[in-house]
């Protein structure tokens, strides 16, 4: 008997939650007013609810079908799994994101899939949907499409006029991991799909000679995600692909995917806790990278075996091992190295740097910013304020470690 | 003389900015002024008493900046009743401050009253984000029989005063429907023509929804209990909210049995896989792979070099740039290596180095597609730098596992010319490690009757800083290039 919407509604997004993204932000401003159409976007992305597991519910994340001819290990639809399969119909998935559009209750759709026959095949009916929803419903919410690497260039190509952001997955951190779980996939075919994807976002992004006008195309650009903990990379080897794929491919963002245990599993695959506290260092790693002005190389350097310390955030732990750099004078310090002190973010440094101009700062002027003192005081002076050879003290890094708990079984 | 001044005080920028501007110009001390609202206890009955002074004789018309209006806009719609104060305070400290607490005060991030209007424009902020996050619409079907525009009705409670501050948010995302939006603290409504907004309160109306039953599938279903993290989830979805959010109410016994999920799942082994799986393997082992060309041309040789791993190079760079041209080309020029743009097309020579050498050849009247093009290392070696990737010089081992290819390449062509450009190639090509200056711009003979001719880089061109000698390297390169094309006529 056939499933109901329902049911397969549950399966379908079921088999979506391992996607790490949800974002919806980063694309062009556009709205319904002028279209007397559904749906817009501005700039910053919504999180229209938050599931127990802490996670933002921006979109409406989905498998068009979840039978899939693949067999990764590390994935619930792998086609040795024998999870209840479903698929949709492209006229259900449109009438699903629509409804749920109007109902507030989502900010756009995040459309996956398995991959039936071939990689045109699905392609082609992922893309249908995203012109359908732009052409024939006028929708001008977000859309974010995985794409399939080895689709053909001229559904990409159509893909990016309809979606905002593209992606598509490295999976593993390392070639032999991607070898190792995902026998069918080409790490060198995902990394090719990535240059050819960027390669079009600059192309569109020049204005044309006749219009002088850019052509929107993908205007989130493109992002990717990484399993953590399914392989034995370490840190250091995660963050420099992550560094590699920043650079090489223009990507908004790369999502690491703490390796979460998956039902019906794969014995070659750990079936443990996702290492969530790991996932969160690394995208704090990541941040320092982008935002920071840090090296890679300098975040892993310090650490023993490229594994960044669970304990304490990057920023900190590199503190700690640079104790020469420090205490740092908020009155004259440079913005760079300003923002390589713990406890401080771009919008305080911002905000120092701002009101220094009118008088010598002391600790009082950091708690209005909202700093914390007690993360920042060792590393800092101000007016007022020195801290005594406290970046010395032995004990320094014990201030900060969290207080020992009872661990829980899994 | 002390004044009492009441306000409606539901987020409305002009009453406040009226009396704020006769106070100011009378030259009134903040310490002066009792602001009021409606809400007070006794504030419905103030409304007689607000007289305001007559402006002061010297006054001089006065200005403020933008961000100042913006800042007030959103502390007005605050719910706390210092606002005003608040607000009238750094007005007078911004007209009468002088240098340091005058027209700068905005830039003072750590000045307690910025400080304080910060923080409450932030708390708006996050109120009106929240309510573009947290409305629901519930359908109102349309009687049978009748067409139109579908209805949508919701409840929200919003914690400061900001209804007009977001109904246009809801107007350009909604506009293709009929909506109302009821609260506590005013209602908006749009029918596709106009935007009404009012600040009265609203009664909760008895609101249903079908649909809400699929969103609260996809709720539940897009959990993962393995990851449980409560605390994060209540940070950003307050318990306040839960009330009118119609997947509350899955919460708390979807973290009940988070736990008790995962064990099961833990504890149920891997299963036999299904025929479906053994069928898909099958036809996998059956399909046809890829026609490989014919062993020893050229086009096989490309092939075999795109799962090159004799150095590390490979895994860092997206693809194998392999030489690119006519098999039987009569001249061959050979590169360093492949740079960002040739990494991500699999083209040698189209970034900025390729277009400038394409100009040099064009001008010496050699056609492109008559070469064959290639280089002596076929990965792009580079190191991350932010968003950019920085050229890295390859090393001798490097050249050395390379120069497996070019041999074979050179061998494949047979060329009767070949150009190195750079030292790169040149060492590649000869072994050689010597001074480019010094075997530039004449012929050497090679093995097999073949030419060699050497000259720059055309990327060595491009990092010249000086416009003057850039311009006389460039005509010794196009002066080179001429030689090339009379050498290989």
């Amino acid at each position: 008997m056939k499933k109901s919407l329902k049911e397969r509604l549950a399966i379908l997004s079921d088999a979506a939650k391992y996607d790490a993204s949800c974002a919806s932000s980063g694309t062009v401003k556009r709205d319904s007013s002028a279209t007397g159409g559904l749906g817009s976007t501005e700039g910053s992305g919504i999180c229209h609810a938050y599931a127990p597991d802490g996670r933002c519910i921006s979109l409406l994340k989905i498998l068009l079908t979840n039978f899939c001819i693949y067999d990764c290990a590390y994935c619930i639809n792998r086609s040795s799994s024998n999870v209840e399969r479903a698929r949709f119909t492209p006229e259900e998935v449109i009438w699903l994101t629509l409804e749920f559009y109007r109902r507030n209750y989502i900010e756009g759709l995040f459309l996956s899939s398995g991959i039936i026959r071939s990689s045109d095949h699905t392609m082609e009916e992922m893309v249908r949907i995203a012109r359908e929803l732009r052409t024939t419903h006028n929708f001008r919410g977000y859309i974010h499409l995985k794409s399939i690497p080895e689709a053909s260039a001229h559904l990409i190509e159509e893909a990016g006029l309809y979606a905002d952001r593209l992606s598509i997955n490295i999976e593993l951190p390392t070639d032999s991991g991607i070898s190792r779980f995902a026998p069918e996939k080409r790490p060198d075919n995902i990394r090719r799909s990535m240059g050819k994807l960027r390669l079009k976002i600059e192309e569109m992004a020049d204005p044309t000679l006749q219009t002088k006008r850019k052509k929107t195309f993908a205007p989130a650009g493109q992002s990717t995600q990484m399993i953590v903990g399914a392989d034995g990379a370490s840190d250091a080897t995660i963050l420099g692909t992550s560094a590699r794929l920043y650079g090489s491919y223009g990507l908004k963002r790369v999502y690491y995917s703490a390796f979460s245990p998956i039902p019906d599993s794969s014995k070659n695959l750990p079936l443990i806790k996702p290492p969530l506290m790991r996932e969160h260092r690394l995208y704090q790693a990541d941040w320092l990278y982008r935002f920071y002005g840090f090296e890679i190389g300098e975040i892993t350097a310090t650490q023993a075996g490229g594994m960044l310390d669970l304990d304490l955030d990057p920023k900190l732990a590199w503190a700690l091992g640079h104790r020469e750099r420090f205490p740092v004078d908020i009155n004259r310090a440079e913005k760079e190295m300003l923002l390589r002190v713990p406890g401080f973010g771009t919008k305080t440094v911002k905000g120092i740097l701002s009101s220094r101009r009118f008088g010598r700062l002391r600790l009082d002027d950091l708690k209005r910013l909202g700093v914390s003192l007690r993360k920042v005081q060792p590393f800092i002076t101000a007016e007022g304020w020195t801290p005594h050879r406290l970046v010395d003290r032995t004990d320094l890094r014990a201030m900060f470690e969290p207080k020992p708990e009872q661990l829980s079984l899994l | 003389m002390r004044y009492r001044f009441s306000l409606r005080g539901r987020g409305d920028l002009t009453e406040w900015r009226d009396a704020a501007r006769a106070f100011l110009m009378a030259g009134i001390v903040p310490e002066y002024i009792e602001w009021r609202t409606m809400d007070d206890a006794d504030g419905l009955f103030g409304f007689d008493e607000n007289h305001l002074p007559p402006p002061h004789p010297d006054c001089e018309p006065m200005t403020v900046s933008p961000a100042f209006i913006r800042l007030a806009q959103a502390v007005l719609c605050h719910s706390d009743p210092t606002r005003f104060a608040l607000l009238y305070r750094m007005l007078f400290r911004m007209m009468h401050g002088g240098v340091i607490h005058g027209r700068h005060l905005l830039q003072m991030a750590t000045d307690p009253d910025v400080v304080g209007a910060s923080r409450m424009a932030k708390s708006v902020g996050r109120d009106y984000h929240k309510m573009t996050a947290f409305v629901r619409f519930k359908e109102l079907p349309l009687k049978e029989g009748t067409a139109g525009r579908r209805r949508f009705i919701s409840w929200f409670e919003p914690d400061h005063f900001i209804i007009a501050r977001v109904a246009p948010f809801f107007q350009r995302r909604f506009t293709d429907m009929d909506w109302l939006i009821l609260t506590p603290k005013g209602s908006a409504s749009w029918d596709g023509e106009t935007l009404r907004t009012t600040d009265e309160p609203a009664e909760k109306p008895d609101l249903r929804d079908e649909t809400d039953e699929l969103w609260r599938t996809y709720y539940a279903s897009i959990f993962n209990p393995a990851r449980l993290k409560v605390k994060m989830m209540t940070t950003e979805m307050p318990k306040k909210y839960w009330k009118n959010l119609p997947e509350a109410e899955l919460i708390p016994g979807l973290i009940a049995n988070a736990e008790a999920n995962v064990i099961e799942m833990a504890r149920k082994a891997a299963s036999e896989p299904l025929p479906f799986h053994h069928r898909i393997q099958e036809a996998a082992a059956r399909a046809p792979v890829e026609p490989m060309p014919i062993a020893g041309t050229l086009a096989a040789l490309k092939q075999e070099a795109r799962h090159c791993t004799r150095c590390d190079i490979h895994c860092l760079a997206t693809q194998t740039v392999f030489g690119d041209g006519p098999p039987d080309a009569k001249v061959m020029f050979v590169g360093e290596q492949p740079g960002d743009q040739e990494d991500l097309a699999g083209k040698p020579f189209v970034g900025p180095a390729g277009k400038l050498f394409n100009d040099v050849i064009g001008e010496a009247g050699i056609d492109r597609r008559s070469l064959y093009i290639t280089n002596a290392v076929k990965h792009f070696k580079y190191e991350p730098r932010g968003k950019r990737r920085i050229h890295q010089k390859p090393n001798m081992g490097e050249v050395r596992q390379c120069r497996w290819w070019l041999t074979q390449e050179l061998e494949l062509v047979r060329p009767k010319l070949v150009v190195a450009m750079g030292a790169t190639a040149l060492f590649a090509l000869t072994d050689m490690r010597q001074k480019l200056e010094d075997v530039r711009g004449e012929p050497i003979a090679m093995e097999e009757g073949r030419m060699l001719f050497v000259t720059v880089h055309p990327s060595y061109l491009l990092r010249i800083p000086d416009e003057g000698r850039k311009a006389e390297e460039l005509a010794r390169f196009r002066e080179d290039m001429n030689r090339i094309k009379r050498l290989a006529a």
